[in-house]
């Protein structure tokens, strides 16, 4: 067991307890960024004015009309940007743009006394525009070649060979949409100048180093020039990780320029309208199983919609890449990837990152062909999960293949599943208006960041002489719970209570060059590096005890706040008599921590190596029943087991499993991200761009019964103490609910039949299906046998250039002054 | 009700004090909490979706009062002079945690915590209800439950839907967390006692709850006033100025926060007595206009069925709070849930005026989009349904979620059934035109025929041509077709299910 994983006697970590800050939560007392405002003096307001086109010059902008509006303080356009005019790290996303490349693309911001003031203003801006053409979907803009940024290629085996001799071939295609965050608290940031020009934004940002380095190029300042802070946010999903900088680049502008304090704040629809959601994708496959239904070849290229900027597309497509195995064993494969550019928000970070889409492909291939292949689907995924001495197509051994296998059988027997599905048999047999579905569908996610720099975090952690302990770290708390898993890393690895320790909020003051609190990575990179600074502390204070008790180091005890020595007669001391003893003697009793992931290697321009720490595992199990009248449903029941390795805090951890599923439930059933494709003025328009019209799951989504386990004997000898990431894979576990949608739809038909199901399933997407399976349109929408093997998917051209191993050329470059 | 307009309005907020003088009538209520400093009350979504911003109000009931959950997000703040609220904060601090704070703390509740306030306000009203006891069957069905048998017919709920407490879930459906996934949330709900004896909210159903405070108040552009007379709101009305009537706000306040619609004079109705009359004759029920959709769900306590059934699917809990029949046939919009329903039950409409009264059809009432026969000058008093009601009734509701959605398709059905055979067939529809419209010719083709699936599917083929839906983000054109076709066969294997039942 290593030194990182070991835990001590009597841990902290592992015991259940509520969110630290929960008892602010319930009383409303816990404070967002926009809470800060009441507490500002003399706050401005900005609002923006947003285009009203999917793609268009700005030809006129005449912002004086807003000054005649009472309150109207000043509007901001690109003559006032004092450093580069670019929200972005890529150089593509000019903060105030000259072309609309969106529609709802925010050309200037107003600043006003009050928010009714600064839309009134907004709203008197004349702005002209030359429209100009646009590209909507994934499909335009494939035909059109439209594409940004790198194109990975991953490849095993030999593609070729593997299709020959495959006994079945399927082709096919599928295009799915993206998801909205839909993070309860919308973008805000608050700005003001403070002394000495520094410069302090509060910011709802899962990357405050970014948001950081952003405002300082803005303004054209040195990043020690500007202190960005979070408190906490209002929940992040990814949506938090990009795209805050810009908001808080103007923020800040607009308080350098008036002197005064500057709160910017999206609602609902600016949110919904400006900002980057999950990228949806177009994919075209081809695969090959053996006569036993085992994969023995996939060919498959990801288009992934981009919208109009790269922002994290690149990342997220090669994540979709390194997730297109999902769980199983393909011994020949060849996949590519590109990115579309369209006249969207730029699409960005959302849980899963990448992952999911990927994912999604090989499950949908395996739900539409089990069929045809005459298995059933849960058989076949079986079957196909990796076994010993296994490696994944970019060359990582899976290592924890049985976790894959345990996690399977526990679904199955503490899930009932095989009674159950006799159950699911014997229903449909008897209801010829309803029907139900029962499908599992397994998880493997490659924890770590793709891009192997980012995979390093730091803290610092303060001890008084009285003994209480104030730690920092670099990570955000957006309700995943990562602040409450800190302060029982540190209490663990001091041997104090939980109660001595106090954790102060997210400042990049504290702790610089943080990476995004992305990834699921938080617990493992920060508690690492908290783990660390308490154990240069406390090894400080074993000195301290030691000589005090007159033992070696070696037996001096931390825990529960009493620090005591094996083999003394002395009476133990108290944790705080030490400290105040300890500073006495002029012993150091603070610490920088730092942590970073050993043994990745990872080379993007081939897409090879091992780019993850280890994997997560996980198996659902989904009941749902059907209406065939309407296609309407219902999750009856949802059993899960998942590998969170062995939890620092498990009802952290079983939050995190049940608010990713019924997240990625949303995704699957529900969410529907509606663009207006028509050749309309409205082209471009989001028309799903409030609470109203982009439904996200509520009570009634919920399963009825819903019951989740922990995989047991899951220690994780590479991460803090034993323990796993846990914020993105189960969002992959709510495939189940698709699955089982469509194997209760295709229980309409004829048995052995196989349908499409539209992605979100809504009721709507279920009832097509439903008709396919009643009409016999029951092929799975794939062409099978040497029609498939002519359906080469998209082939890189010559212009597609591979990705740059982006961690080594910043190595290479030289310091900029 | 006294008849001098409030020159100096307040508001009690968990138990201070606040003015509300110079408070502009845009200004709703949450935004009005947040500028006090208040922070509990948030805005997730701005139109009464996301519950974030869930307050307790105290409201009528009976003699005494009871603490009812609204989002304050949407009503104006002025229209709250005299009134009394709690928000999270006046739950419970630092002083101690109330006991919904604690279930949902110590549950796992919270995850990032914005909408958390407004759940534990909703899930504190519901704690509050008088009426909430202990299910006979709920106690093993809450956590345990794997077979709850699903009802295809009615959109209601089914048992897990109930707590062992009698906690009814429906009271969070109006709002939305992104974090947990709700099992914590409702374990918490379920995990609930009932109030102590000294639980000082508890004490204060006791009490009766404010009268509403006649209100004038203008920021030189924009009024508000809250009339204390009916004749005082339709002189109003009747003047030349663009005046907008508001009950709930369920409606104009989503208008007034996201398209930014401003008027000059906002006329308040929801407390006005000649409206919130409920009477059942032997000829008919009539339903003043400004009762909330709760208070007449609980008032008639499933005597109209038709009616019962469309409650828990029409929007939220805190929307039904507020909202009412006045203000959902008011705006005309052809996706409203109580017009089909209404429609079937061949309900009249009372328009008042200074003029005098009206009673129309509500058949007749819709002219167009947005657009009904109801003049200028004239408010919806009291909606009327007469009696006998059919036998047999169902309401179907088509959309993309079950709690709290806007239907792409609803089609509500009041059917007699007479040895087999239909005497009598109503049906009315709503989102496959632009009003909201009567099935004369479905209903043609029922009448006189015996009940039978043949029956139902010649039925079915004009009811699915029947309008001239359209393609939107909610559904295609030619689903809307379709569920007009499938919904009277599903209503044809529901009643042909309870005869076989009965």
């Amino acid at each position: 067991m290593s030194s990182l994983s070991e835990r001590p006697a009597n841990p902290v970590v592992g015991h259940p307890i509520p969110h630290e800050a929960a008892d602010l939560h319930v009383t409303g007392r816990a404070l967002y960024t926009d809470d800060l405002v009441g507490r500002t003096k003399d706050c401005l307001h900005a609002w923006p004015v947003q285009a009203p086109h999917a793609h268009a010059a700005v030809t006129r902008v005449d912002t004086s009309p807003a000054l005649d509006v009472e309150g109207v303080v000043r509007v901001l356009t690109a003559d006032d940007v004092l450093g580069v005019n670019d929200a972005g790290v890529k150089h593509d996303e000019p903060l105030f743009p000259t072309e609309a490349m969106f529609y709802g693309h925010a050309i200037v911001w107003v600043l006003g006394e009050t928010l009714e003031a600064a839309r009134l203003g907004a709203a008197a801006i004349e702005i002209d525009y030359e429209p100009l053409p646009s590209l909507m979907t994934a499909r335009e803009a494939i035909a059109a070649e439209a594409f940004q940024g790198a194109q990975p290629h991953m490849e095993r085996g030999d593609i070729d060979r593997g299709l020959q001799d495959a006994a079945h071939v399927f082709h096919g295609e599928f295009e799915f949409k993206g998801q909205e965050h839909f993070y309860l608290e919308t973008h805000c940031a608050l700005a003001m100048v403070d002394e000495n020009g520094q410069i302090f934004v509060q910011s709802s940002t899962q990357h405050p180093s970014e948001t950081q380095e952003i405002v300082a190029h803005v303004l054209g300042l040195h990043s020690h020039e500007v202190t960005v802070q979070c408190l906490r946010m209002g929940g992040g999903f990814g949506g938090k990780e990009m795209q805050p900088h810009g908001l808080a680049a103007i923020a800040a502008l607009g308080s350098v320029l008036t002197g005064r304090p500057v709160r910017l704040r999206l609602n609902r629809t600016l949110d919904m309208s400006m900002t980057g959601k999950r990228h949806g994708f177009h994919t075209q496959w081809r695969v090959g199983f053996d006569a036993d239904g085992s994969l023995v070849a996939l060919d498959a290229t990801l288009t992934a919609d981009g919208g109009w900027s790269l922002d994290l597309s690149e990342p997220v497509l090669a994540r979709a890449v390194c997730h297109i195995d999902n769980a199983y064993w393909i011994p020949n494969v060849r996949v590519n990837g590109r990115i579309a550019r369209t006249n969207k928000t730029s699409q960005t970070a959302f849980r899963g990152f990448g992952g999911p889409q990927g994912m999604l492909v090989i499950e949908d291939i395996l739900g539409r062909c089990a069929p045809l292949l005459g298995k059933d689907p849960a058989d076949l995924r079986r079957q196909n999960l990796y076994g010993p001495d296994q490696t994944t197509p970019y060359g990582q051994p899976v290592r924890q293949w049985d976790r894959l296998e345990r996690a399977w059988e526990q679904v199955v027997t503490d899930g009932d599943i095989t009674r159950r599905q006799q159950e699911v048999a014997r229903f449909n047999a008897t209801h010829a208006d309803s029907k139900r579905g029962l499908a599992l569908t397994p998880v493997k996610f490659g924890i770590s960041f793709n891009l192997t720099a980012f995979n390093q975090g730091g803290a610092l952690v303060l001890v008084y002489k009285d003994g209480s302990v104030l730690i920092n770290h670099g990570g955000t708390e957006m309700g995943q719970g990562l602040h409450t898993k800190m302060l029982q890393v540190a209490a663990t690895a001091l041997g104090v209570p939980l109660t001595t320790v106090r954790l102060a909020p997210t400042r990049t003051d504290k702790v610089p060059n943080t990476s995004a609190t992305a990834a699921s990575s938080g617990a493992d990179l920060n508690g690492g590096a908290i783990k660390n600074a308490c154990e240069q502390i406390k090894e400080r204070l074993t000195q301290v005890g030691s000589q005090h008790f007159g033992v070696s180091p070696a037996d001096i005890r931390f825990e529960d706040g009493v620090v005591s020595a094996i083999g003394s007669r002395a009476e133990p001391m108290l944790w705080a008599d030490l400290t105040q003893r300890a500073y006495f003697q002029r012993v150091q009793l603070s610490a920088a921590g730092y942590y970073r992931t050993e043994g990745l290697h990872w080379d993007s321009s081939i897409m090879q190596g091992e780019p993850f720490k280890y994997f997560a595992n996980g198996v659902a199990a989904t009941e749902v029943e059907v209406d065939g009248f309407t296609g309407a449903y219902r999750t009856r029941r949802v059993d899960i087991v998942h590998d969170v390795g062995e939890s620092l805090s498990p009802l952290v951890d079983i939050g995190q499993i049940e608010g990713g599923f019924v997240q990625g439930a949303g995704w699957m059933t529900l969410e529907e991200l509606v663009w207006d494709e028509s050749d309309r003025p409205t082209r471009g328009k989001l028309a799903t761009q409030a609470a109203s019209t982009y439904k996200l799951p509520s009570f009634s989504e919920m399963p009825e019964v819903f019951n989740v386990a922990l995989l047991q004997q899951a220690h994780e000898e590479g991460a803090v103490y034993g323990s796993k990431a846990v914020g993105e894979p189960p969002l992959m576990l709510a495939f189940s609910v698709r699955e089982a949608l469509r194997q209760a739809a295709a229980a309409f038909g004829a048995p052995g039949g196989s349908v499409e199901l539209g992605l979100p399933a809504t009721p709507e997407a279920v009832f097509w299906a439903i008709e396919d399976a009643r009409s016999g349109r029951t092929d799975g929408g794939v062409e099978r046998g040497s029609r498939a093997q002519q359906h080469v998917p998209d082939q890189p051209g010559p212009d597609a250039h591979p990705m740059h191993p982006r961690s080594e050329e910043l190595a290479s470059e030289p310091a900029k002054a | 009700m006294t008849n001098s307009p409030s020159q100096s309005p307040q508001i009690t907020v968990n138990g201070t004090r606040r003015s509300l003088a110079r408070t502009p009538s845009y200004l709703s209520l949450l935004d009005y909490l947040r500028g006090q400093g208040l922070t509990g009350a948030k805005e997730g979504c701005a139109e009464g979706e996301c519950g974030a911003c869930s307050v307790l109000v105290s409201r009528p009931d009976g003699a005494g009062s009871s603490w009812v959950a609204v989002n304050a997000c949407l009503p104006p703040a002025v229209g709250y002079d005299g009134q009394e609220i709690v928000t999270a904060e006046g739950l419970g601090g630092s002083d101690g945690l109330h006991p919904v704070q604690e279930e949902m703390a110590h549950r796992g509740g919270s995850q990032c915590g914005y909408c958390t306030p407004g759940f534990v306000c909703s899930m504190a009203a519901e704690y509050y209800r008088a009426d909430r006891a202990p299910t006979a069957h709920g106690a093993d069905s809450a956590t345990s439950s794997t077979t709850v048998a699903m009802d295809t017919g009615a959109e209601t709920a089914t048992d897990h839907e109930h707590g062992p407490n009698g906690f009814d879930l429906h009271a969070l459906s109006g709002n939305l967390c992104r974090c947990t996934g709700y099992r914590p949330i409702r374990d918490a709900a379920y995990a609930l006692g009932r109030p102590s004896a000294q639980d000082p909210l508890a004490h204060r159903r006791n009490e009766p709850a404010p009268e509403a405070v006649p209100t004038r108040v203008t920021d030189g552009m924009h009024e508000f006033v809250r009339p204390s007379t009916l004749h005082e709101a339709m002189t109003l009305l009747g003047d030349d100025r663009e005046t907008r009537l508001v009950a709930g706000s369920t409606d104009w306040g989503v208008a007034a926060n996201l398209l930014m619609a401003r008027s000059p004079v906002l006329v308040a109705i929801d407390r006005l007595p000649e409206l919130r009359e409920l009477h059942e004759g032997p000829d008919h029920v009539e339903i003043g206009a400004a009762l909330t959709l709760s208070e007449i769900e609980r008032r008639l306590d499933g005597r109209v069925p038709l009616l019962a059934e469309l409650f828990p699917q029409f929007a939220s809990r805190l929307i039904r709070n507020g909202a009412t029949l006045g203000g959902n046939l008011g705006t005309g919009s052809p996706i409203g849930d109580s017009p089909p329903v209404l429609l079937a039950l061949e309900s009249q409409l009372v328009l008042a005026s200074t003029r005098g009264e009206r009673v129309v059809p509500l058949a007749d009432y819709f002219t167009g989009y947005r657009q009904t026969i109801r003049d200028s000058d004239e408010l919806i008093k009291a909606v009327r349904i007469p009696l006998p009601l059919a036998a047999s009734a169902a309401f179907h509701k088509i959309a993309k979620r079950r709690f709290d959605d806007i239907s792409s398709v609803a089609v509500a059905f009041a059917v007699d059934i007479e040895d087999g055979v239909v005497r009598r067939a109503r049906i009315g529809l709503g989102g496959v035109a632009a009003t909201p419209l009567r099935a004369y010719e479905t209903e043609a083709a029922l009448e006189g025929r015996p009940w039978t699936l043949q029956t139902a599917q010649a039925a079915a083929r004009v009811l699915g041509a029947t309008g001239t839906p359209m393609d939107d983000h909610r559904a295609s054109s030619r689903y809307r077709a379709a569920m007009l076709r499938t919904a009277l066969l599903k209503f044809h294997s529901q009643t042909a299910t309870q005869e076989v039942d009965a």
